[in-house]
């Protein structure tokens, strides 16, 4: 409870006011039978017209109070769950903005989605429920009870046999239907998953023309859907007739009951009415509560979802960071006998103790096969991860002495999956820097070989963006990205195999700012295309997590076999292609 | 926030955080389920309400004798719980009157008590006989969806957001399965309600029943006021909920770069000043939603309060019994039930129509073109395919070279699939009026290796696109072994060719599966071989239950590179004698690709391919190269001839002149 106060503070006189003009609802409610009871045995039976017509005004005030709380609760109540439900929303954006990358995997970007929206929702209406019915059920229950026992203590006596069956009714139903929904809602998963295959898989699936198989791959889904929803749904229509049949025969009980007691003359008619009424309130509530309950499991689902991601542990941070004001100035970077892997307990090294150090202002080349580790590598550098065993050293400094931020705004990456954003492309490259003016995007635009498509666009850079940069070509989208990348104006800037849809020419003339603006910068470059980093300082070959290999071009030809292997696949043996 | 900031965010979402009309809100998806007032607002009007009620009958019309049945139960449950509550009437009256004795309270109690017994048993057997009926109806009908879904062209699936289709799964078929289930009914059993309540009511004391009368404008007028607002407020929040979703999913997608720029404090800016938004529009909205029951409810106990205060009067005026008035008193109080109740069910029939409707339209959407009438078809035997023509068609009628002709019968020809390719100047674009391939012409002799390059949106993709007839040409022609492919039965040409697309989604299901997609009747050790061949088999083995590891459809336990052999093997084990390869090693470095050239110039040989590549290198050794630019083909040549002629080709490989 103590994690949900922070919602529930800022809004805490909503949370009390609600439920308390419910209560004003409720009182009413259970006063209304009495007073009609009043009017039959006092006023009818004595003739009593001031006493009828006194206590008919009486009933009108109380139903207007009684509106006055309904709607007082209403409004209190969904002002308290949406604020609720905001604030936690808010509070689950601003824990993914804080998580690493090694917490951002645990979560696939469709659940985070969803947590923030969906999930949400569900509580908020939980919370809507809960507020409005949490003392009204309670409220009738109680209230309906001492009325029943002020009127007819012995009638009142029904209750004792009523009440536990009831109960004994509401926990088995909840105990067997509850996991029974569970299974319905995995069948509806599975049967939404067989739709999105064949949205995605469409071409796959109309080229091999399987789709009479997709068709049956779905009818046993969907039939798989229909039996557990029957199974499920079999019980929840079991609960109603069963309650209204206790409720019918508790009536019939109390008419029975009361009947004789009337006839004995130790009972008015008017309050056996009156206690028929109290009845039917005490046992529907206690179904509005056995429903409130149903209706909640998905809600106390999605809060179980919600709370994996707010208590999710951010593994990295910058609060030991022992210089937070430092920036980075030179960017020499170096590794001291890095090691890492992704999942702890694999034996496995994903980087197995790499040392090297590149010099502020050199260029770094990385080649190697998928799997060797290039992008891990640089991962780190911007402490995208964090080295399990070893250092990193940016200006001579361990990465974990400087502030994330500072860290981050010296190092310029651009990433091997990346994303513009819809938006425009002055907008996007903005992303770099904020502040910068119409030269500063026209220059880094040149040196990212970008500006002479973005001025063959009608709008230049004002021109827009779909959602994930897709009216740009692949060449153009990573183009754009350097762009941004660059207006940063990084020390250390890292290109994660950013260049793999540019062809060579475009490719080398981006290679030409290397030496012009970013001549002081220090460039880290991963590529399949031995071309891209050919005329690096120095090349490194990553084969298995493991350093295959260090040097030139030239040299590593001579000694190093994998980038021999790696170089002959891609240069015909016997016709070197022309330079 | 600064003010600059505050009034970028305010006019970049001015237009999309507008309230959206009705009929816009119709075509909003995803976002409805569970949000905003429940029942009292309608996510959209329908518009052809009677076909698509017509349409959605004939999903439980089948099961007439059950509905009816239901019917009947619907009607024996209202009744029993009129006449139950009117029962007391005598009871109470007995009670009261001169000759009150314990057997005729019993009398009543029994009578009662059969009532009762009755009306519970037609409860169940109402709702148990609906259940089925209804999730039978929604069975057939995300069936039929499904169906008509897989029938449906590849350019649906290009036009239409897979959000869109999915919600039309999930959220319409919902609100479709709401309505069968429970509405129906509850419309129907509330009118009989009323009805039969307003008729005891005129019975027992017409006097009163004037004062409840007179209460029923007054609640239907609060009733219309309020679900105005709600609704007004309703989709203001769902353009809100909508934009704010929108915002989620693209910073959630591309959050590293996000975390890469220092961009955390910007994202939660501009998120905070959505989230805002939502909340104040969500407050009114759950607020109007949530006022419906309070004042109806209390509305009827007015009329409650002012029945009891004038039938005590009535009774001593006039002579009105007190068993009358205590079920009369009750029938006022309960009378905003059902008229509250249809107000909202009256609501959840325009979503579920809406949704029903949705649902109609992507059935109805257009499937692929009906194949022509005496289409040839291709027949499988042992060791080759067959064309067989009919001789009624207008291929056969207009033949004249009939040297390939295998053999014919009666009706049809015979003819051997060997797996040329020829476009004669096609001419296409996916909307008619943006021209994407120009007057193309090409011919790849049966087992020839034909190479497309050239940049992204050049045409090579829409190339392969045509000639397994996902999109079909506007004009020139394509011609299998001389056959037109439109006259070609459409699911026997995509039989005869395999493609292996750059796109790298597997199906949930294991390796051993997944590569049999490619020919359902393969054996497992064909599979295992299809897999050596495509260099595929020494990781699966590593897999944690090798051949029947278990993949999902995005699982992450496999790279896209191992992913890409998974769908070579597959193409591996299709006999088909054409191979479409689109970027199909692209995501395999270098190393790896040079690995599997062996098995790859083993799946190619005897096969007519087709092969889309970035890198140069995977296309040198092909028998003929065609270079697009912008739709047309600018250079056409072998690898050697291509460098010779020093054109683009040259510029390209030799890295002198760029793909964009």
């Amino acid at each position: 409870m103590k994690k949900y106060s922070k919602y529930i503070r800022p809004y805490l006189s909503a949370f009390i006011l609600g439920p308390i003009l419910m209560i004003v609802e409720v009182i009413g409610e259970v006063l209304m039978p009495k007073l009609m009871a009043n009017i039959i045995d006092l006023g009818i039976v004595n003739e009593d017209y001031a006493y009828i017509w006194g206590h008919g005004i009486l009933m009108v005030i109380v139903a207007l109070l009684m509106m006055v709380g309904g709607v007082g609760g209403a409004y209190f109540a969904a002002k308290a769950s949406v604020g609720f439900s905001s604030d936690m929303r808010r509070d689950i954006f601003g824990k993914v903005q804080k998580m690493s990358f090694a917490n951002l995997d645990q979560f696939s970007t469709g659940s985070l989605v969803t947590r923030m929206t969906n999930d949400t929702t569900q509580v908020q209406n939980l919370l809507n429920m809960m507020l409005r019915m949490m003392l009204r059920a309670p409220g009738m229950l109680i209230g309906g009870i001492i009325m029943a026992i002020v009127l007819n203590p012995d009638l009142a006596k029904v209750l004792l046999v009523a009440l536990p069956i009831i109960i004994i009714v509401v926990v088995l139903s909840i105990k067997f239907v509850f996991p029974k929904f569970k299974i319905m809602q995995d069948k509806l998963d599975k049967l939404n998953s067989n739709v999105q295959e064949i949205m995605i898989s469409i071409r796959v699936i109309k080229s091999f023309v399987r789709e009479d198989y997709e068709n049956v791959r779905f009818e046993e889904s969907n039939s798989n859907l229909k039996e557990s929803t029957l199974k499920a749904m079999k019980f929840i229509i079991l609960l109603m007739p069963t309650m209204s049949l206790i409720m019918n025969f508790t009536t019939l009980a109390v008419v029975w009951f009361g009947g004789k007691e009337i006839l004995a003359g130790r009972m008015d008619v008017g309050n056996l009415t009156a206690f028929i009424t109290y009845i039917t309130q005490i046992l529907g509530s206690l179904l509005m509560v056995s429903f409130m309950f149903l209706q909640s499991s998905r809600a106390f689902a999605s809060l179980a979802r919600i709370r994996e991601v707010l208590d999710c542990k951010i593994d990295i941070n910058d609060d030991n960071a022992a210089q937070k004001e430092k920036l980075v100035n030179s960017g020499s970077v170096e590794f001291k006998d890095v090691s890492f892997k992704y999942y702890k307990n694999n034996s496995e090294w994903v980087l197995d103790h790499i040392s090297f150090k590149i010099e502020s202002g050199k260029t770094l080349g990385i080649i190697g096969s998928t799997g060797s580790g290039k992008t891990t590598l640089v991962s780190m550098i911007p402490r995208l991860y964090d080295a399990d065993e070893g250092t990193i050293l940016v200006d001579g400094v361990d990465t974990r002495e400087y502030s994330l931020h500072n860290l981050r705004e010296g190092v310029g990456m651009v990433l091997q999956k990346n994303v513009l954003f819809s938006g425009s492309i002055s907008e996007n490259l903005r992303w770099g820097n904020e502040e910068a003016t119409q030269e500063e995007l026209e220059q880094a635009s040149k040196d990212a070989e970008a500006y002479e498509f973005i001025s063959n666009k009608p709008e230049k850079f004002e021109s827009e963006l779909g959602q994930g940069g897709v009216n740009v070509s692949g060449g153009q989208k990573q183009r754009l990205c350097i762009a941004r990348a660059l207006l940063k104006k990084p020390k250390i800037l890292i290109l994660d195999d950013s260049t793999s849809a540019v062809d060579t020419a475009t490719e080398a003339r981006i290679r030409e700012c290397f030496y012009g603006t970013l001549k002081d910068t220090t460039k880290i470059i991963i590529a399949q295309r031995i071309s891209s980093v050919k005329e690096a300082d120095v090349i490194m070959v990553l084969d298995d997590g493991k350093i295959a290999g260090m040097g030139t071009h030239d040299e590593l030809l001579k000694s190093c076999v994998p980038y021999g292997e790696i170089y002959y696949s891609q240069v015909d043996k016997n016709e070197e292609v022309a330079e | 926030m600064k003010e600059e900031r505050l009034n970028f965010l305010q006019a970049k979402y001015e237009s999309k955080l507008k309230p959206k009309s009705l009929e816009e809100l119709t075509k909003m998806t995803g976002t409805k389920g569970g949000h905003g007032p429940r029942g009292a607002m309608a996510a959209g009007k329908p518009k052809n309400t009677k076909d698509t009620i017509k349409r959605l009958l004939s999903y439980i019309s089948g099961e007439k004798l059950l509905l009816t049945i239901v019917f009947v139960c619907v009607i024996l449950q209202t009744v029993t719980s009129l006449i139950a509550g009117y029962m007391l009437r005598p009871i109470i009256n007995d009670l009261t009157g001169e000759d009150a004795s314990v057997s005729g309270l019993l009398k009543g109690l029994m009578v009662m008590t059969i009532i009762y017994v009755v009306g519970i048993f037609a409860q169940y057997l109402q709702q148990r006989i609906m259940i089925g009926v209804s999730q039978n109806a929604l069975m057939k009908l995300r069936n039929d969806l499904f169906q008509k879904l897989s029938k449906l062209p590849v350019k649906y699936f290009d036009t239409n957001s897979n959000g869109d289709i999915m919600s039309r799964f999930t959220n319409d078929v919902d609100s479709v399965g709401q309505m069968l289930n429970s509405t129906v009914i509850q419309l129907f059993s509330g009118i009989i309600q009323i009805v039969g309540t307003l008729g005891l009511m005129i019975y027992t004391n017409w006097i009163l029943t004037l004062i409840t009368i007179v209460m029923i404008p007054l609640m239907m007028k609060a009733l219309k006021a309020i679900t105005k607002r709600s609704r007004k407020y309703y989709s203001s929040q769902q353009a809100a909920i909508g934009t704010m979703n929108g915002y989620i999913e693209e910073t959630m997608t591309g959050q590293r770069v996000v975390k890469v720029f220092n961009h955390e404090e910007e994202a939660e800016e501009e998120f905070e000043y959505l989230n805002e938004d939502l909340r104040n529009k969500q407050i009114k909205a759950q607020f109007f939603g949530g006022i419906m029951g309070p004042v109806m409810g209390n509305l009827s106990q007015v009329s409650y309060a002012l029945t009891a205060c004038i039938g005590g009067v009535l009774c001593v005026a006039n002579g009105f019994d007190v068993g009358g008035l205590t079920i009369f008193v009750n029938y006022s109080r309960q009378f905003s039930m059902p008229i509250n109740n249809l107000a909202m069910q009256v609501n959840t029939i325009f979503a579920a129509l809406a949704g029903a409707e949705r649902v109609f339209a992507a059935m109805d959407a257009e499937p692929e073109t009906m194949d022509i009438e005496d289409c040839i078809t291709i027949k499988e035997e042992k060791d080759r395919n067959l064309y067989v023509i009919p001789k009624a068609g207008d291929y056969a009628k207009n033949l004249t070279d009939r040297s390939d002709i295998v053999s014919e019968d009666e009706l049809y020809l015979y003819k051997e699939v060997k797996g040329a390719v020829t476009l004669n100047n096609v001419t296409f674009g996916y909307i008619p009026e943006t021209i994407v391939l120009k007057d193309i012409s090409l011919y790849a002799k049966p087992g020839q290796k034909i190479a497309f390059v050239g940049s992204t949106g050049a045409g090579k993709t829409t190339i392969t696109n045509l000639i397994n007839r996902f999109y079909d040409v506007q004009s020139g022609e394509i011609l299998i072994d001389g056959i037109p492919v439109k006259s070609i039965r459409r699911d026997d040409l995509r039989r005869n060719i395999a493609m292996v697309l750059q796109d790298t989604h597997l199906f949930t299901g294991s390796v051993m599966e997944n590569i049999r997609y490619g020919r359902l009747e393969a054996t497992d050790e064909e599979v295992i071989e299809a897999a050596k061949i495509a260099s595929a088999h020494s990781f699966i083995i590593r897999l944690e239950n090798g051949y029947d590891t278990i993949l999902e459809g995005d699982g992450s336990n496999l790279s896209q590179g191992q992913r890409q052999l998974i769908n070579i093997a597959r193409a591996a084990i299709s006999k088909a004698p054409i191979l479409i390869l689109d970027e199909a090693t692209s995501s395999v470095d270098t190393r790896t690709e040079k690995h599997i050239e062996h098995g790859m110039d083993r799946i190619m040989s005897s096969r007519t391919t087709l092969v889309i590549a970035h890198r140069l290198s995977t296309v040198r050794d092909s028998n003929a190269i065609m270079v697009l630019e912008k739709g047309s083909i600018i250079e056409r040549g072998d690898h050697k001839e291509l460098l010779e002629e020093k054109g683009r080709y040259y510029e390209l490989y030799t890295g002198k002149s760029e793909l964009t």
